[in-house]
């Protein structure tokens, strides 16, 4: 991979922050900046751990075209947290504070998915990998349906949940809840980078890493769970991205094919950052829409992922 | 009496058959035998119409299969073609009573019910008729779609091979069923693999090579050691026995 | 094979009473007008929806030769709520007949879509069929919330598109479902020929049948039920689904035979889950169709694994 990708990823980055915190700035110039900040924190986050939580489920997974919200990661994750809410009570709920709410809820959904996910894609192998793309869709489905009903039954008026389990929504996180996410998803992202080598040996296949020594099965579930980590952030900060990663992770895929996994990890989340602050900025302020950008996201990524089921580009 | 005129396919600028034009009498068996890609399958499947009419005519017993409404060219030819494998879940029953739609159209009268015990009876499926398909073996499976075919009992049958997943009793049960379809005023065309099927039980050879038809006649008149030799490009040796050719294809030639 | 129909039928049966008698207003003093006006209908909707549902789903895997597609996973019910957006955009004093033709050429077009999707598929790979249709309904579903969203109408889309419920039918606002109904019975009267047409292409031209027209006619059945099911009460996940897997699995594709049964048990899956969903929280209720959500998706995935015992 060449410096000028390199050179010309930095400079895409600075472009689309400087857009995100500069342009159109008037009035009370200070308040301005610092709201704009915390929203820039927020997306840059999201966008980083979606990128790298897809990148280390595709080699988990031996997969090109899955996701772990494709997999229905985040709607585990939302379910988590209405079932948590159900058995601690709305008023228990809300009484806990979003540091321990938050920890709680992502070592249970990073539990869960290893059993869940490690479970699916033990049994996927060779001709199966349909069947078990279409189980962690269906998967996705049944979590985000029973996190509609566990609300549901909690809170019959809660007619907005159904929207706030379906689509990402940019303009919720609070400062608090970005910080614990940080404090969390960072080391996350940090570990993943660290174990890049590793990486590029699971992506041979469980024989050839077995046979070159790696811990496979560990190696597999402790990749689950930063996945997990990862989506977990991503969606308590703002909601479900379907497919997003999906984009970002196949773009990185082109531009530097068959590139280790430390510069590939890199390199996804400059395009991520790139992707979610650009469209969000063009989105809001360009266009002025109203609307959210994951349901544009959602339609661009889904005729991608069809596209590439056309093309036979399944394994 | 099937005629065949100027028939010819092309599939994305390759041809598969070249323009051919032929007579498939009526009464006897016919088998069609030529090495992989020969046609054998392209042309039976252009005369029973579920390839898509190219150019050229196909006349069954004097109908156009291009503009004879299907509903009528149904009655006159059943067609078992190799791809068998099914989405359904269906009874060995109910598959077979599928054979008697063009006659009844899902209203089977006692001629139809007649005619499927009759097509049970045949290929032995009688202790099957109530399974899933899907709970059978190949050779089961494929008997029960030549039931199918067989209940339509159509003047013409046209069978690409048949014998795929049957073991040899059933193989040779087929052929013996076929003989007397035959011997009852019926005709058959049949592709098949096995030459030596074809040596013992049709009355009429078409041998074919890559799209084209290259002989045509009696057995005996085709199944030769220099004509099978140039047929399949490897030298085969031909003896006989009972009166009928016996191709010696599965030994190295002396 | 008349043995499931019975005990269907009386399932069915007990279901609708108990239908008749549940609900947040307690049935004495007017019980007439409340029955007559409310329940009633309410019951009769949720029968349609629930065998117009089971029966689109059946002809739909027949047709497309594929046991894990239904319209509500194709695509389809995203297709006719486009068709009702355009038209609520466009005209939004359009009389209800023309919302309801538009929704249906709409739905109609998205399911002619879908199956020229699949025929470019690899062939042979049976999962990807339902998983395209998925992926086709998330992409129009978002095309539609975008638009929705923009034009300030995202309470109705999501009416159409999500948990669909029985809670606001009344006499005089669930009729349109009778014309699912009657693409129901039309689907009956063309049973052997869907049927044949599940044996493949090939076999259906060898016995004479226009493989051609009969998909048409299915795709107009399934076009049809989704469109009314849509504008009337909302779309049913997985009812399509389920209900004919489960009921081949004991009967068979003999479609004649098993269709009155699909619909029966289709109408009492519905009108369960409707029941379900008023006496979980009564007096408050849970939409039928979040309750589908759940139940249908652990039976997909059952069936779709449960397969490896029947070493299929």
């Amino acid at each position: 991979m060449g410096v000028r990708l390199w050179a010309a990823l930095m400079a895409g980055v600075v472009l689309v922050t400087g857009l995100w915190l500069f342009q159109g700035l008037s009035g009370n110039t200070g308040f301005v900046l610092s709201l704009r900040a915390g929203k820039l924190a927020a997306l840059a986050l999201v966008a980083a751990s979606v990128a790298m939580a897809t990148v280390l489920f595709q080699t988990v997974a031996q997969n090109r075209i899955l996701t772990p919200s494709i997999m229905g990661f985040d709607a585990l994750y939302l379910l988590v947290q209405s079932l948590a809410l159900a058995t601690l009570g709305i008023s228990g709920f809300a009484a806990l504070p979003a540091g321990p709410k938050f920890l709680l809820e992502t070592a249970l959904m990073t539990g869960l998915a290893a059993v869940l996910f490690g479970t699916l894609l033990g049994r996927a192998r060779g001709a199966d990998i349909g069947r078990t793309i279409l189980s962690g869709v269906i998967l996705g489905i049944l979590f985000r349906a029973g996190s509609v009903l566990v609300m549901r039954v909690l809170d019959p008026n809660a007619n907005a949940v159904v929207q706030s389990v379906s689509f990402a929504n940019f303009s919720r996180p609070s400062v608090e809840t970005l910080l614990y996410a940080a404090a969390l998803a960072l080391p996350a992202m940090a570990l993943a980078l660290w174990l890049g080598p590793r990486l590029d040996v699971l992506a041979l296949g469980r024989d050839r890493a077995l046979s070159l020594g790696l811990p496979h099965r560990a190696m597999v579930l402790g990749t689950l769970a930063l996945v997990a980590v990862l989506t977990a952030t991503a969606t308590a900060l703002v909601g479900p991205i379907a497919f997003f990663g999906l984009i970002v992770a196949g773009l990185a895929q082109s531009f530097a094919p068959g590139a280790p996994h430390r510069q590939l990890l890199l390199l996804s989340v400059g395009l991520a950052l790139i992707g979610l602050i650009g469209g969000q900025w063009a989105f809001e302020r360009l266009l002025g829409l109203k609307a959210t950008l994951s349901v544009v996201l959602d339609c661009g990524g889904g005729l991608l992922f069809l596209m590439l089921l056309m093309r036979g580009k399944i394994r | 009496m099937i005629e065949v005129t100027d028939l010819s396919f092309t599939v994305g600028g390759a041809q598969i058959l070249a323009p051919t034009t032929l007579t498939l009498p009526a009464g006897q068996i016919t088998a069609l035998i030529g090495p992989n890609g020969a046609g054998k399958s392209t042309l039976s499947r252009l005369i029973a119409r579920v390839e898509t009419p190219p150019p050229g005519t196909v006349r069954v017993n004097g109908r156009d299969v291009a503009t004879t409404p299907g509903g009528l060219l149904a009655r006159e030819l059943a067609f078992l073609g190799q791809h068998t494998g099914l989405a359904s879940r269906l009874r060995v029953r109910d598959l077979v009573a599928f054979g008697r739609w063009p006659h009844c159209h899902g209203r089977p009268g006692p001629a139809d019910h007649a005619a499927i015990a009759r097509a049970l009876a045949e290929f032995e499926l009688e202790p099957l008729a109530q399974r899933f398909l899907d709970t059978l073996s190949g050779g089961q499976a494929q008997r029960a779609h030549l039931a199918m075919a067989a209940a339509q009992e159509t003047p013409w049958l046209i069978l690409d091979e048949p014998l795929n997943n049957l073991d040899l009793a059933h193989a040779r049960g087929l052929m013996v069923h076929l003989a007397r379809l035959r011997d009852a005023g019926g005709s058959v065309l049949i592709v098949l693999h096995d030459l030596n099927f074809a040596a013992a039980w049709a009355d009429h050879v078409v041998a074919m090579k890559a799209g084209a038809v290259v002989a045509t006649g009696r057995p005996e008149a085709v199944l030769t050691g220099p004509l099978l030799s140039a047929l399949y490009d490897t030298e085969i040796e031909v003896t006989v026995h009972g009166g009928r050719p016996l191709v010696l294809h599965h030994l190295a030639p002396a | 094979m008349t043995r499931p129909l019975v005990p269907t039928l009386a399932a069915l049966t007990a279901l609708a009473l108990a239908s008749l008698f549940v609900g947040a207003a307690s049935l004495d003093g007017q019980a007439g007008l409340l029955l007559w006006v409310s329940r009633i209908p309410r019951t009769a909707a949720a029968i349609l929806t629930g065998a117009a549902l089971a029966v689109a789903g059946v002809v739909m895997q027949q047709i497309l030769r594929n046991r894990f597609v239904e319209p509500a996973t194709t695509g389809t019910p995203e297709a006719a709520a486009a068709g009702l957006l355009a038209i609520t955009l466009v005209a939004p004093a359009a009389p209800i007949w023309l919302k309801m033709i538009v929704a249906a050429v709409s739905a109609l077009l998205g399911t002619v879509l879908f199956a020229a999707l699949i025929r470019r598929l690899p062939p042979r790979e049976i999962y990807l069929v339902p998983l395209s249709g998925l992926i086709l309904s998330g992409v129009l579903g978002a095309g539609v919330t975008f638009v929705g969203w923009e034009t300030d109408l995202l309470p109705y889309v999501s009416v159409w598109l999500m948990s669909g419920e029985f809670s606001g039918v009344i006499a005089g606002r669930y009729e349109l479902l009778w014309i699912a109904g009657a693409a129901v019975a039309l689907a009956w009267a063309a049973a052997d020929r869907f049927a044949i047409l599940g044996l493949g292409p090939e076999a259906a031209t060898a016995l004479g049948l226009n493989p051609r027209a009969v998909l048409r006619l299915g795709l107009a059945v399934v076009a049809i039920v989704t469109a009314m099911v849509v504008v009337t009460v909302g779309m049913f996940p997985f009812v399509g689904l389920i209900v004919p897997n489960l009921v081949t699995r004991v009967m068979g594709d003999n479609l004649r035979a098993a269709l009155p049964v699909v619909a029966l048990a289709g109408a009492g899956l519905v009108l369960a889950c409707d029941l379900a969903g008023r006496i979980v929280i009564h007096p408050y209720e849970i939409p039928a169709g979040t309750i589908l959500g759940v139940i249908g998706a652990l039976a997909f995935l059952w069936l779709l694994w449960r397969g490896d015992r029947d070493g299929r």
